[in-house]
Protein backbone atom coordinates (compact mmCIF):
# COMPACT_ATOMS: atom_id res chain seq x y z
CA UNK A 1 0.00 0.00 0.00
CA UNK A 2 1.27 3.54 -0.74
CA UNK A 3 0.96 6.53 1.94
CA UNK A 4 2.45 4.54 4.70
CA UNK A 5 5.27 5.83 6.47
CA UNK A 6 9.01 3.59 6.34
CA UNK A 7 9.64 1.16 9.35
CA UNK A 8 12.20 3.56 11.09
CA UNK A 9 9.92 6.37 10.81
CA UNK A 10 6.83 4.00 12.03
CA UNK A 11 9.39 3.55 15.53
CA UNK A 12 10.40 7.47 16.16
CA UNK A 13 6.42 8.05 17.46
CA UNK A 14 2.96 8.69 15.93
CA UNK A 15 2.10 9.33 12.58
CA UNK A 16 -0.51 9.34 10.15
CA UNK A 17 -1.41 7.03 8.29
CA UNK A 18 -4.51 7.94 5.25
CA UNK A 19 -5.91 5.19 3.71
CA UNK A 20 -7.37 7.33 1.12
CA UNK A 21 -6.82 5.65 -2.14
CA UNK A 22 -9.11 6.80 -5.00
CA UNK A 23 -9.09 9.93 -6.58
CA UNK A 24 -12.01 11.72 -5.14
CA UNK A 25 -12.38 15.78 -5.23
CA UNK A 26 -11.10 16.01 -1.59
CA UNK A 27 -8.86 17.95 0.23
CA UNK A 28 -9.77 19.37 3.57
CA UNK A 29 -6.89 17.28 5.39
CA UNK A 30 -4.10 19.29 3.82
CA UNK A 31 -6.18 22.23 5.22
CA UNK A 32 -6.38 20.79 8.72
CA UNK A 33 -2.43 20.22 8.83
CA UNK A 34 -0.84 23.01 10.99
CA UNK A 35 2.23 21.71 10.42
CA UNK A 36 1.77 21.30 6.43
CA UNK A 37 2.30 17.82 6.05
CA UNK A 38 -0.34 17.20 3.44
CA UNK A 39 -0.82 17.83 0.59
CA UNK A 40 -3.00 17.32 -2.00
CA UNK A 41 -1.71 18.88 -5.25
CA UNK A 42 -5.03 19.02 -7.26
CA UNK A 43 -8.16 18.37 -5.43
CA UNK A 44 -8.74 15.08 -7.26
CA UNK A 45 -5.07 13.91 -6.31
CA UNK A 46 -4.71 11.11 -3.07
CA UNK A 47 -2.88 13.05 -0.37
CA UNK A 48 0.46 12.43 0.51
CA UNK A 49 2.00 12.76 3.97
CA UNK A 50 5.62 14.09 4.77
CA UNK A 51 5.86 11.34 7.66
CA UNK A 52 9.12 13.55 8.89
CA UNK A 53 6.80 16.52 8.66
CA UNK A 54 4.11 14.88 10.77
CA UNK A 55 3.94 14.58 14.38
CA UNK A 56 0.48 12.77 14.71
CA UNK A 57 -1.45 15.51 16.27
CA UNK A 58 -5.00 13.84 14.70
CA UNK A 59 -6.16 17.19 13.71
CA UNK A 60 -6.42 16.01 9.89
CA UNK A 61 -8.48 12.30 11.19
CA UNK A 62 -11.05 15.60 12.50
CA UNK A 63 -11.88 16.70 9.47
CA UNK A 64 -11.74 13.62 6.73
CA UNK A 65 -15.18 13.09 5.81
CA UNK A 66 -13.92 9.60 4.39
CA UNK A 67 -12.94 9.32 8.22
CA UNK A 68 -9.87 7.65 6.41
CA UNK A 69 -6.90 8.94 8.57
CA UNK A 70 -5.51 6.66 11.46
CA UNK A 71 -2.65 7.57 13.92
CA UNK A 72 -0.39 4.86 14.92
CA UNK A 73 2.35 5.46 17.79
CA UNK A 74 5.13 2.35 18.07
CA UNK A 75 6.82 4.22 20.78
CA UNK A 76 3.86 3.82 23.06
CA UNK A 77 4.94 0.94 24.97
CA UNK A 78 7.20 -2.02 25.21
CA UNK A 79 4.38 -4.38 24.44
CA UNK A 80 1.73 -1.95 22.68
CA UNK A 81 1.19 0.13 20.40
CA UNK A 82 -1.29 3.09 20.15
CA UNK A 83 -4.04 3.07 17.20
CA UNK A 84 -6.11 6.41 17.34
CA UNK A 85 -9.72 5.82 15.07
CA UNK A 86 -12.10 8.14 14.58
CA UNK A 87 -15.36 7.30 16.17
CA UNK A 88 -18.67 8.24 15.46
CA UNK A 89 -21.14 6.32 17.22
CA UNK A 90 -23.12 6.14 20.10
CA UNK A 91 -22.29 5.58 23.40
CA UNK A 92 -18.61 6.32 23.02
CA UNK A 93 -16.39 3.74 25.09
CA UNK A 94 -15.05 3.90 29.12
CA UNK A 95 -11.63 4.55 29.52
CA UNK A 96 -9.45 1.98 30.83
CA UNK A 97 -12.20 -0.23 30.15
CA UNK A 98 -11.85 -2.90 27.16
CA UNK A 99 -12.96 -3.51 23.70
CA UNK A 100 -13.63 -5.36 20.86
CA UNK A 101 -10.25 -4.52 18.20
CA UNK A 102 -11.71 -4.91 14.48
CA UNK A 103 -9.97 -5.01 11.58
CA UNK A 104 -10.68 -3.43 7.77
CA UNK A 105 -13.05 -6.24 7.36
CA UNK A 106 -14.92 -6.00 10.44
CA UNK A 107 -13.69 -9.05 12.28
CA UNK A 108 -12.41 -9.09 15.37
CA UNK A 109 -9.08 -9.81 15.96
CA UNK A 110 -8.78 -9.08 19.74
CA UNK A 111 -9.06 -6.63 22.28
CA UNK A 112 -8.00 -3.25 22.79
CA UNK A 113 -8.04 -1.25 25.80
CA UNK A 114 -9.26 2.25 25.53
CA UNK A 115 -6.75 4.85 26.98
CA UNK A 116 -8.44 8.29 25.78
CA UNK A 117 -11.29 9.63 24.50
CA UNK A 118 -10.86 12.90 23.10
CA UNK A 119 -14.37 14.75 22.10
CA UNK A 120 -14.43 17.06 19.07
CA UNK A 121 -16.86 19.58 18.55
CA UNK A 122 -17.49 18.80 15.31
CA UNK A 123 -18.56 14.87 16.93
CA UNK A 124 -15.52 13.07 14.98
CA UNK A 125 -14.35 11.89 18.49
CA UNK A 126 -11.25 10.58 18.39
CA UNK A 127 -10.46 7.17 20.37
CA UNK A 128 -6.72 6.00 21.57
CA UNK A 129 -6.67 2.47 21.39
CA UNK A 130 -3.51 0.28 22.86
CA UNK A 131 -3.31 -2.88 20.97
CA UNK A 132 -0.20 -5.23 20.31
CA UNK A 133 2.42 -3.79 18.10
CA UNK A 134 1.33 -6.50 14.95
CA UNK A 135 -2.11 -5.37 15.05
CA UNK A 136 -1.47 -1.79 15.04
CA UNK A 137 -1.86 -1.74 11.17
CA UNK A 138 -4.54 -3.66 11.42
CA UNK A 139 -6.88 -2.54 13.93
CA UNK A 140 -9.56 0.04 12.27
CA UNK A 141 -12.82 0.09 14.09
CA UNK A 142 -13.95 -1.23 17.55
CA UNK A 143 -16.91 -2.48 19.03
CA UNK A 144 -18.29 -2.04 22.61
CA UNK A 145 -18.53 -5.78 24.55
CA UNK A 146 -21.30 -7.20 25.44
CA UNK A 147 -22.98 -6.15 29.16
CA UNK A 148 -20.78 -2.89 28.72
CA UNK B 1 -48.43 41.24 -9.18
CA UNK B 2 -45.45 41.49 -7.86
CA UNK B 3 -42.12 42.66 -9.53
CA UNK B 4 -38.47 41.06 -8.52
CA UNK B 5 -35.33 41.32 -10.41
CA UNK B 6 -35.01 37.93 -9.38
CA UNK B 7 -36.87 34.85 -8.64
CA UNK B 8 -35.02 31.95 -7.49
CA UNK B 9 -37.17 28.65 -7.24
CA UNK B 10 -35.69 25.91 -4.55
CA UNK B 11 -34.19 27.00 -1.35
CA UNK B 12 -31.61 23.88 -1.17
CA UNK B 13 -27.88 24.29 -1.89
CA UNK B 14 -28.16 25.14 -5.27
CA UNK B 15 -30.77 27.80 -4.76
CA UNK B 16 -29.70 29.53 -1.75
CA UNK B 17 -26.13 30.22 -3.05
CA UNK B 18 -28.23 31.47 -5.99
CA UNK B 19 -30.17 33.98 -4.04
CA UNK B 20 -27.31 35.29 -2.05
CA UNK B 21 -24.95 35.68 -4.85
CA UNK B 22 -27.18 37.83 -6.92
CA UNK B 23 -28.50 39.78 -3.62
CA UNK B 24 -25.07 40.45 -2.53
CA UNK B 25 -24.28 42.26 -6.18
CA UNK B 26 -26.73 44.13 -5.90
CA UNK B 27 -30.07 42.87 -7.70
CA UNK B 28 -33.75 41.93 -5.40
CA UNK B 29 -34.28 38.51 -5.07
CA UNK B 30 -37.48 36.66 -4.34
CA UNK B 31 -36.67 33.33 -2.84
CA UNK B 32 -39.57 30.72 -2.94
CA UNK B 33 -39.27 27.04 -1.08
CA UNK B 34 -42.18 24.45 -1.71
CA UNK B 35 -41.14 23.21 2.01
CA UNK B 36 -41.53 24.78 5.42
CA UNK B 37 -37.56 24.63 5.69
CA UNK B 38 -34.80 26.22 4.35
CA UNK B 39 -31.56 24.11 2.79
CA UNK B 40 -33.27 21.37 1.23
CA UNK B 41 -31.78 17.79 1.10
CA UNK B 42 -28.40 19.51 3.33
CA UNK B 43 -30.50 19.30 6.66
CA UNK B 44 -30.76 15.70 6.60
CA UNK B 45 -27.18 15.13 5.50
CA UNK B 46 -25.10 14.18 9.00
CA UNK B 47 -21.99 12.85 7.46
CA UNK B 48 -18.93 15.51 6.63
CA UNK B 49 -18.65 16.82 2.93
CA UNK B 50 -16.09 16.12 0.40
CA UNK B 51 -14.81 18.72 -1.74
CA UNK B 52 -12.55 21.96 -1.13
CA UNK B 53 -12.58 24.76 1.75
CA UNK B 54 -15.09 27.32 -1.19
CA UNK B 55 -17.74 24.47 -0.74
CA UNK B 56 -17.40 23.91 3.27
CA UNK B 57 -15.55 20.95 2.46
CA UNK B 58 -15.08 18.91 6.14
CA UNK B 59 -18.51 20.23 7.60
CA UNK B 60 -21.57 18.13 8.18
CA UNK B 61 -24.22 18.82 5.05
CA UNK B 62 -26.47 20.05 8.78
CA UNK B 63 -23.56 22.41 9.48
CA UNK B 64 -23.75 23.66 5.76
CA UNK B 65 -26.87 24.10 5.96
CA UNK B 66 -27.58 26.35 9.20
CA UNK B 67 -24.25 28.64 7.66
CA UNK B 68 -26.29 28.99 4.34
CA UNK B 69 -29.43 29.44 6.20
CA UNK B 70 -28.19 31.96 8.13
CA UNK B 71 -26.48 33.76 5.41
CA UNK B 72 -29.44 34.17 3.48
CA UNK B 73 -31.46 34.94 6.26
CA UNK B 74 -28.46 38.20 6.96
CA UNK B 75 -28.49 39.05 3.61
CA UNK B 76 -29.97 42.28 2.20
CA UNK B 77 -32.40 42.01 -0.97
CA UNK B 78 -33.54 38.72 -0.38
CA UNK B 79 -37.44 37.78 0.12
CA UNK B 80 -37.98 34.65 1.09
CA UNK B 81 -41.19 32.56 0.62
CA UNK B 82 -41.34 29.12 2.79
CA UNK B 83 -44.27 26.68 2.16
CA UNK B 84 -44.75 28.41 -1.47
CA UNK B 85 -44.59 26.03 -4.38
CA UNK B 86 -44.47 27.52 -8.19
CA UNK B 87 -47.76 26.29 -9.78
CA UNK B 88 -46.73 27.48 -13.36
CA UNK B 89 -44.86 29.72 -15.45
CA UNK B 90 -46.94 31.42 -18.50
CA UNK B 91 -44.85 32.24 -21.36
CA UNK B 92 -45.05 36.19 -20.90
CA UNK B 93 -43.22 35.10 -18.03
CA UNK B 94 -45.52 35.73 -14.98
CA UNK B 95 -44.90 32.94 -12.98
CA UNK B 96 -47.93 31.58 -10.15
CA UNK B 97 -47.31 30.70 -6.74
CA UNK B 98 -49.53 29.22 -4.50
CA UNK B 99 -48.68 29.96 -0.59
CA UNK B 100 -51.07 29.82 2.43
CA UNK B 101 -54.00 29.24 0.48
CA UNK B 102 -53.47 31.86 -1.75
CA UNK B 103 -52.13 32.35 -5.13
CA UNK B 104 -49.76 35.53 -6.21
CA UNK B 105 -48.47 36.39 -9.54
CA UNK B 106 -44.61 37.16 -10.01
CA UNK B 107 -43.10 38.65 -12.69
CA UNK B 108 -39.13 38.53 -12.42
CA UNK B 109 -36.51 40.09 -14.84
CA UNK B 110 -34.77 36.61 -14.19
CA UNK B 111 -35.37 33.23 -12.75
CA UNK B 112 -33.24 30.61 -11.26
CA UNK B 113 -34.95 27.15 -11.13
CA UNK B 114 -33.17 25.37 -8.72
CA UNK B 115 -35.54 22.37 -7.98
CA UNK B 116 -33.50 19.78 -6.89
CA UNK B 117 -34.55 16.21 -8.22
CA UNK B 118 -36.05 13.27 -7.26
CA UNK B 119 -35.58 9.55 -5.93
CA UNK B 120 -36.23 6.83 -8.22
CA UNK B 121 -37.83 3.65 -7.29
CA UNK B 122 -37.41 0.26 -8.98
CA UNK B 123 -40.19 -2.22 -10.01
CA UNK B 124 -40.53 -5.71 -8.04
CA UNK B 125 -43.51 -7.85 -6.31
CA UNK B 126 -44.55 -5.87 -3.29
CA UNK B 127 -42.38 -2.86 -3.49
CA UNK B 128 -45.58 -1.08 -1.71
CA UNK B 129 -45.26 -2.54 1.01
CA UNK B 130 -44.85 -0.52 4.69
CA UNK B 131 -41.20 -0.68 5.57
CA UNK B 132 -39.96 0.42 1.74
CA UNK B 133 -38.34 3.53 1.79
CA UNK B 134 -36.62 5.83 -0.56
CA UNK B 135 -33.30 6.92 0.63
CA UNK B 136 -34.54 10.43 1.10
CA UNK B 137 -37.40 9.46 2.82
CA UNK B 138 -35.46 7.32 5.26
CA UNK B 139 -33.07 9.97 5.94
CA UNK B 140 -36.22 12.46 6.76
CA UNK B 141 -37.70 9.95 9.63
CA UNK B 142 -34.08 9.45 10.97
CA UNK B 143 -32.20 12.75 10.96
CA UNK B 144 -34.72 15.32 10.54
CA UNK B 145 -36.96 14.06 12.88
CA UNK B 146 -35.24 10.85 15.07
CA UNK B 147 -37.64 8.44 14.12
CA UNK B 148 -35.86 4.75 13.68
CA UNK B 149 -37.12 3.62 10.60
CA UNK B 150 -36.25 -0.28 11.31
CA UNK B 151 -34.17 -2.74 13.41
CA UNK B 152 -32.76 -4.43 10.39
CA UNK B 153 -32.58 -2.97 6.95
CA UNK B 154 -30.92 -4.24 3.52
CA UNK B 155 -30.04 -0.77 1.03
CA UNK B 156 -29.95 -1.47 -2.09
CA UNK B 157 -27.33 0.71 -4.11
CA UNK B 158 -23.80 1.06 -3.55
CA UNK B 159 -23.49 4.54 -5.14
CA UNK B 160 -22.52 7.55 -2.74
CA UNK B 161 -26.35 7.75 -1.22
CA UNK B 162 -26.57 4.10 -0.38
CA UNK B 163 -23.49 3.39 0.94
CA UNK B 164 -23.54 7.05 3.34
CA UNK B 165 -27.23 6.24 4.67
CA UNK B 166 -26.26 3.00 5.14
CA UNK B 167 -23.43 4.23 7.57
CA UNK B 168 -25.95 6.43 9.12
CA UNK B 169 -28.19 3.51 9.69
CA UNK B 170 -25.50 2.00 11.43
CA UNK B 171 -25.12 5.25 13.61
CA UNK B 172 -28.64 5.45 14.57
CA UNK B 173 -28.40 1.76 15.99
CA UNK B 174 -29.89 -0.20 13.11
CA UNK B 175 -28.35 -3.25 12.89
CA UNK B 176 -27.66 -3.21 8.25
CA UNK B 177 -28.39 -6.64 6.85
CA UNK B 178 -25.97 -5.35 3.76
CA UNK B 179 -25.70 -3.33 0.91
CA UNK B 180 -27.22 -4.85 -2.60
CA UNK B 181 -25.76 -3.50 -5.49
CA UNK B 182 -26.95 -4.34 -9.13
CA UNK B 183 -23.50 -3.37 -10.65
CA UNK B 184 -20.23 -5.04 -10.71
CA UNK B 185 -18.79 -3.17 -8.32
CA UNK B 186 -19.03 -0.47 -5.55
CA UNK B 187 -19.96 3.18 -7.26
CA UNK B 188 -19.64 4.98 -3.78
CA UNK B 189 -16.45 6.71 -3.17
CA UNK B 190 -14.01 3.56 -1.69
CA UNK B 191 -13.33 5.04 1.47
CA UNK B 192 -17.62 5.44 2.54
CA UNK B 193 -17.22 1.69 1.67
CA UNK B 194 -14.57 0.98 3.63
CA UNK B 195 -16.72 2.98 6.63
CA UNK B 196 -19.12 0.13 6.22
CA UNK B 197 -16.70 -2.49 5.74
CA UNK B 198 -15.22 -2.42 8.93
CA UNK B 199 -18.25 -2.46 10.86
CA UNK B 200 -18.48 -5.75 9.10
CA UNK B 201 -21.73 -4.51 6.27
CA UNK B 202 -21.75 -7.06 3.87
CA UNK B 203 -21.95 -5.59 0.00
CA UNK B 204 -23.60 -8.30 -2.51
CA UNK B 205 -22.13 -6.56 -5.70
CA UNK B 206 -24.05 -7.92 -8.83
CA UNK B 207 -27.21 -8.64 -7.12
CA UNK B 208 -30.96 -7.45 -6.81
CA UNK B 209 -33.95 -7.12 -5.19
CA UNK B 210 -36.63 -10.18 -6.42
CA UNK B 211 -39.40 -9.54 -4.60
CA UNK B 212 -40.28 -8.02 -1.18
CA UNK B 213 -42.35 -10.19 1.27
CA UNK B 214 -45.19 -9.93 3.86
CA UNK B 215 -48.46 -9.25 4.92
CA UNK B 216 -49.09 -6.10 6.34
CA UNK B 217 -45.57 -4.84 6.39
CA UNK B 218 -41.75 -5.66 5.32
CA UNK B 219 -40.68 -9.22 6.96
CA UNK B 220 -37.99 -10.09 4.28
CA UNK B 221 -36.90 -9.92 0.56
CA UNK B 222 -35.41 -12.31 -1.85
CA UNK B 223 -32.64 -11.15 -3.42
CA UNK B 224 -30.52 -12.82 -6.23
CA UNK B 225 -26.95 -13.05 -7.87
CA UNK B 226 -26.87 -11.41 -11.69
CA UNK B 227 -25.08 -12.18 -14.35
CA UNK B 228 -23.19 -10.56 -17.29
CA UNK B 229 -26.34 -9.44 -18.84
CA UNK B 230 -27.60 -8.07 -15.72
CA UNK B 231 -30.28 -11.39 -15.56
CA UNK B 232 -30.68 -13.05 -12.37
CA UNK B 233 -29.20 -16.43 -12.49
CA UNK B 234 -31.26 -18.94 -11.14
CA UNK B 235 -30.77 -21.29 -8.51
CA UNK B 236 -29.28 -18.54 -6.58
CA UNK B 237 -32.23 -16.98 -5.01
CA UNK B 238 -31.35 -16.17 -1.60
CA UNK B 239 -34.19 -14.80 1.76
CA UNK B 240 -32.97 -12.07 3.91
CA UNK B 241 -35.37 -11.62 6.94
CA UNK B 242 -35.40 -7.03 7.46
CA UNK B 243 -38.09 -5.09 8.36
CA UNK B 244 -37.00 -2.41 6.43
CA UNK B 245 -36.09 -2.12 2.62
CA UNK B 246 -34.25 1.63 1.55
CA UNK B 247 -33.86 2.18 -1.99
CA UNK B 248 -30.56 4.14 -2.82
CA UNK B 249 -31.20 3.78 -6.75
CA UNK B 250 -30.85 7.11 -8.05
CA UNK B 251 -32.26 10.51 -8.59
CA UNK B 252 -33.52 12.06 -11.30
CA UNK B 253 -33.80 15.70 -12.13
CA UNK B 254 -36.69 17.75 -11.17
CA UNK B 255 -37.39 19.91 -14.45
CA UNK B 256 -41.30 20.33 -14.72
CA UNK B 257 -40.74 24.03 -14.52
CA UNK B 258 -38.12 24.14 -17.20
CA UNK B 259 -40.19 21.92 -19.65
CA UNK B 260 -43.20 24.65 -19.15
CA UNK B 261 -41.11 27.47 -19.33
CA UNK B 262 -40.14 25.92 -22.95
CA UNK B 263 -36.68 25.16 -22.38
CA UNK B 264 -34.69 22.77 -25.14
CA UNK B 265 -34.51 19.75 -23.00
CA UNK B 266 -32.69 16.95 -23.93
CA UNK B 267 -32.66 13.32 -22.15
CA UNK B 268 -28.78 12.14 -21.03
CA UNK B 269 -28.51 9.68 -18.98
CA UNK B 270 -25.21 10.46 -17.10
CA UNK B 271 -27.32 13.34 -15.53
CA UNK B 272 -30.30 11.17 -14.40
CA UNK B 273 -32.76 12.21 -16.45
CA UNK B 274 -34.19 15.16 -19.03
CA UNK B 275 -32.26 18.17 -18.37
CA UNK B 276 -32.30 21.71 -20.56
CA UNK B 277 -29.68 22.70 -22.49
CA UNK B 278 -27.29 25.42 -20.70
CA UNK B 279 -24.28 27.23 -20.96
CA UNK B 280 -21.32 27.64 -19.01
CA UNK B 281 -23.31 30.85 -17.16
CA UNK B 282 -26.06 28.21 -16.53
CA UNK B 283 -28.01 29.80 -18.77
CA UNK B 284 -30.92 27.85 -20.61
CA UNK B 285 -32.66 27.91 -23.97
CA UNK B 286 -34.82 30.50 -22.66
CA UNK B 287 -32.52 34.06 -21.88
CA UNK B 288 -34.40 35.43 -18.63
CA UNK B 289 -33.68 31.36 -17.24
CA UNK B 290 -31.14 29.82 -15.47
CA UNK B 291 -31.04 26.07 -14.14
CA UNK B 292 -28.97 25.38 -10.84
CA UNK B 293 -28.02 21.75 -9.30
CA UNK B 294 -29.21 18.70 -9.85
CA UNK B 295 -32.21 20.06 -11.82
CA UNK B 296 -29.40 20.91 -14.24
CA UNK B 297 -27.97 17.14 -13.88
CA UNK B 298 -27.58 15.23 -10.72
CA UNK B 299 -24.59 15.65 -9.34
CA UNK B 300 -23.09 16.04 -6.06
CA UNK B 301 -24.23 19.20 -3.31
CA UNK B 302 -20.46 20.90 -3.66
CA UNK B 303 -21.14 21.36 -7.41
CA UNK B 304 -24.82 22.22 -6.68
CA UNK B 305 -23.30 25.14 -4.94
CA UNK B 306 -20.47 26.54 -6.70
CA UNK B 307 -23.23 26.71 -9.79
CA UNK B 308 -25.91 27.99 -8.06
CA UNK B 309 -22.98 30.73 -7.47
CA UNK B 310 -22.52 30.69 -11.44
CA UNK B 311 -26.24 31.07 -11.70
CA UNK B 312 -26.65 34.26 -9.26
CA UNK B 313 -23.60 36.00 -10.39
CA UNK B 314 -24.70 35.72 -13.80
CA UNK B 315 -28.22 36.93 -13.38
CA UNK B 316 -26.98 40.11 -11.41
CA UNK B 317 -24.38 40.48 -14.71
CA UNK B 318 -27.07 40.46 -16.80
CA UNK B 319 -28.66 43.03 -14.51
CA UNK B 320 -26.01 45.25 -14.98
CA UNK B 321 -24.00 44.84 -12.11
CA UNK B 322 -20.52 45.48 -13.29
CA UNK B 323 -18.43 44.08 -10.73
CA UNK B 324 -18.70 40.14 -10.75
CA UNK B 325 -16.85 39.16 -13.44
CA UNK B 326 -13.78 38.05 -11.36
CA UNK B 327 -16.28 35.93 -8.77
CA UNK B 328 -17.87 33.92 -11.82
CA UNK B 329 -15.09 33.16 -13.57
CA UNK B 330 -13.38 32.20 -10.01
CA UNK B 331 -16.61 29.89 -9.18
CA UNK B 332 -16.23 28.47 -13.07
CA UNK B 333 -12.73 27.57 -12.21
CA UNK B 334 -13.96 25.87 -9.29
CA UNK B 335 -16.47 23.92 -10.84
CA UNK B 336 -13.56 22.72 -13.15
CA UNK B 337 -11.39 21.34 -10.63
CA UNK B 338 -13.79 19.64 -8.74
CA UNK B 339 -15.11 17.87 -12.29
CA UNK B 340 -11.71 17.31 -13.26
CA UNK B 341 -11.55 13.88 -11.90
CA UNK B 342 -11.79 9.82 -12.78
CA UNK B 343 -14.91 9.97 -10.24
CA UNK B 344 -16.58 13.08 -12.64
CA UNK B 345 -16.05 10.68 -15.70
CA UNK B 346 -19.63 10.42 -16.04
CA UNK B 347 -20.57 14.18 -15.01
CA UNK B 348 -18.22 14.99 -18.09
CA UNK B 349 -19.91 13.13 -20.43
CA UNK B 350 -23.34 13.90 -19.91
CA UNK B 351 -22.38 17.85 -19.64
CA UNK B 352 -20.85 17.24 -23.26
CA UNK B 353 -24.06 16.45 -24.39
CA UNK B 354 -26.05 19.66 -23.24
CA UNK B 355 -23.11 22.35 -23.23
CA UNK B 356 -24.20 24.90 -25.48
CA UNK B 357 -22.40 28.50 -26.39
CA UNK B 358 -23.90 31.19 -25.97
CA UNK B 359 -27.41 32.18 -26.64
CA UNK B 360 -27.93 34.83 -29.15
Amino acid sequence: MQNIPCEERLHKGPVAICECLQSIPCNPCADACPRQAITVAEINDCPVIAADNCNGCGLCMLHCPGLAIFVVDHTYSQEQALVKIPFEFLPLPKVNGSVEALNRSGECVGLAQVIRVQKSPNKTNVLWLAVPHELAMEVRAIRLQKEQ
Amino acid sequence: MIDTDVLVIGAGPAGLLAATSAARAGVNVLLVERSERLGGQLIKQTHKFFGSRDEYAGERGIAIAARLVKETEEQAGITTWKNAAVAGIYPDGVVVIACKDSFYTVRPKKMVIATGAAEKTMLFPNNDLPGIYGAGALQTLMNVYGIMPGKRILMVGAGNIGVIVAYQLLQAGVEVAGVVEAAPRVGGYAVHAAKLARYGVPIYTSHTIKAAHGEEYLTGVTVAKLDECWQPIEGTDRYIAVDGLCLAVGLTPLTELCWQAGCEMRYVAELGGYVPLRNAEMRTTKPDLFVAGDAAGVEEASAAMVEGKIAGLSVAADLGCMNVTNELEHAKKQLSALRAGPASAKIRSGLSQILIGEVS
